[in-house]
């Protein structure tokens, strides 16, 4: 198998290869790459758009069909990880550990006791549990507001500066990533829990398709942004560059919350109690 | 042989690329382990990406977002002053944001298999995987 696997992958890529002598050289502007559909981008965008990030606009606005569906994907992701790997009900009797936080002991608890809710000596902890450092988790819990902060700026800003949905969404996505690996799971969970990502997630597919079928409603085609310049009191082409924003908003909520759900399935095997 | 070395230096990128792409597809055809499927997988997907963004690089072009496009206001006069030749071809730029986030969400649904699978037969390789479903 190794020997087969060697061969098929030398000979594909001698013949690729072998392609790349008729490829343009690298960077030149005159390659048919940049010659053919990207002028129009570059030149048109402004005056059709408003946006002056012109991949913000080809990405929501001209191949905004393409992104509406890519969206699809990330959920369809994000579902397909909960139905894969999401346990409702446990098999094994469940041990609960517990730390005195004055003496550092450790006590397990079998099936399904609980040490009482208001003793504040005992915290709950993971069953491969190693000793938190202090600095680590204030700095990532001091960190979390100012990331989310950014991924914000990210989305909001996406017209005029590198940035848009896509990217945006994964930073806030990570901030509550930052806060399950510093801390646990459980404290993640309390910030944003499993419900709440699963209704942001559908909600961002649904805001974007909502944009395009309220344009269809509106007399244009499905997510021809021109529409909303009837609600928006703008002229059509201003009425672009919010609808933009509106599917990017859609985009950031999808992308977010699909990558903690992701991440929250996987991490925990779908038991949602410990993770990494 | 002049002409070669001139080849050479011109393409040499798509070169580094089409090995990394050949890394990762040996990865997916040979190796054993599930996980090192996944890693060769992300690997090739990578390797795409970067083919794609160097496709878009045009020299001496700055990056794809106008410059004092609020000129005066909005759309109008100063968006005539706008020419190709000084921005890059935007267009890979836009598909390569989405499949990297896509590539995020197929290692995850990748590794969510994995989990299910080590889950069920206790191990990722793939040759004990296989023996435990012949033995039934």
């Amino acid at each position: 198998m190794k020997i087969i696997g060697l061969i098929i992958a030398v000979l594909t890529g001698i013949l690729l290869i072998y392609a790349t002598v008729d490829f343009p050289p690298w960077a030149d502007p005159g390659s048919p790459a940049s010659t053919y559909l990207s002028p129009h981008y570059i030149e048109k965008t402004m005056e059709e758009t408003s946006v002056p990030n012109i991949v913000t606009a080809v990405l929501a606005d001209y191949r905004g069909f393409d992104t509406m569906f890519e969206t699809t994907v990330i959920f369809a992701a994000g579902v397909a990880c909960f139905f894969i790997l999401r346990t409702f009900k446990r098999k094994e009797p469940e041990e609960i550990f517990y730390r005195h936080t004055l003496t550092g002991m450790t006590i397990r608890v079998k099936n399904s006791g609980k040490v009482r809710q208001d003793l504040d000596e005992f915290e709950r902890i993971d069953a491969m549990w190693t000793p938190h450092y202090l600095i680590v988790k204030t700095v990532a819990r001091l960190l979390v507001p100012f990331i989310q902060l950014f991924g914000l700026y990210v989305i909001a800003h996406g017209h005029h500066s590198p940035g848009g949905g896509f990217q945006g969404g994964v930073i806030l996505g990570a901030s509550i990533i930052l806060l399950a690996i510093s801390h646990d799971m459980r404290t993640a969970l309390g910030r944003m829990r499993e419900k709440t990502t699963a209704l942001l997630c559908t909600t961002g597919v649904l805001i974007y398709a909502g944009a395009g079928a309220l344009c269809l409603l509106l007399g244009l085609n499905f997510l021809d942004y021109g529409a909303l310049a009837s609600i928006l009191y703008t002229d059509p082409v201003t009425a672009r560059s919010h609808g933009i924003l509106i599917v990017e908003i859609g985009v950031g909520l999808a992308v977010m919350s699909a990558m903690i759900w992701i991440y929250s399935n996987v991490s925990s095997g779908g038991k949602y109690d410990e993770g990494l | 042989m002049s002409d070669l070395v001139s080849t050479i230096i011109a393409n040499y990128n798509y070169w580094i690329y089409i090995t990394l792409m050949m890394i990762g597809l040996y990865a997916m055809i040979a190796k054993n382990n599930l996980v090192k499927k996944i890693v060769g997988m992300n690997i090739f997907q990578t390797a795409i990406i970067l083919f794609y963004v160097s496709i878009g690089a045009k020299r001496g072009a700055t990056i794809p977002i106008l410059e004092h496009a609020h000129n005066g206001h909005g759309h109008g006069a100063a968006s005539h002053m706008v020419h190709a030749v000084d921005y890059i071809n935007p267009l890979p730029h836009v598909l390569m944001l989405t499949a990297i986030v896509v590539a995020v969400a197929t290692l995850g649904v990748a590794l969510a298999l994995a989990i299910r699978v080590y889950n069920r037969y206790n191990t990722l390789e793939e040759d004990e995987i296989l023996a435990q479903i012949r033995e039934k």
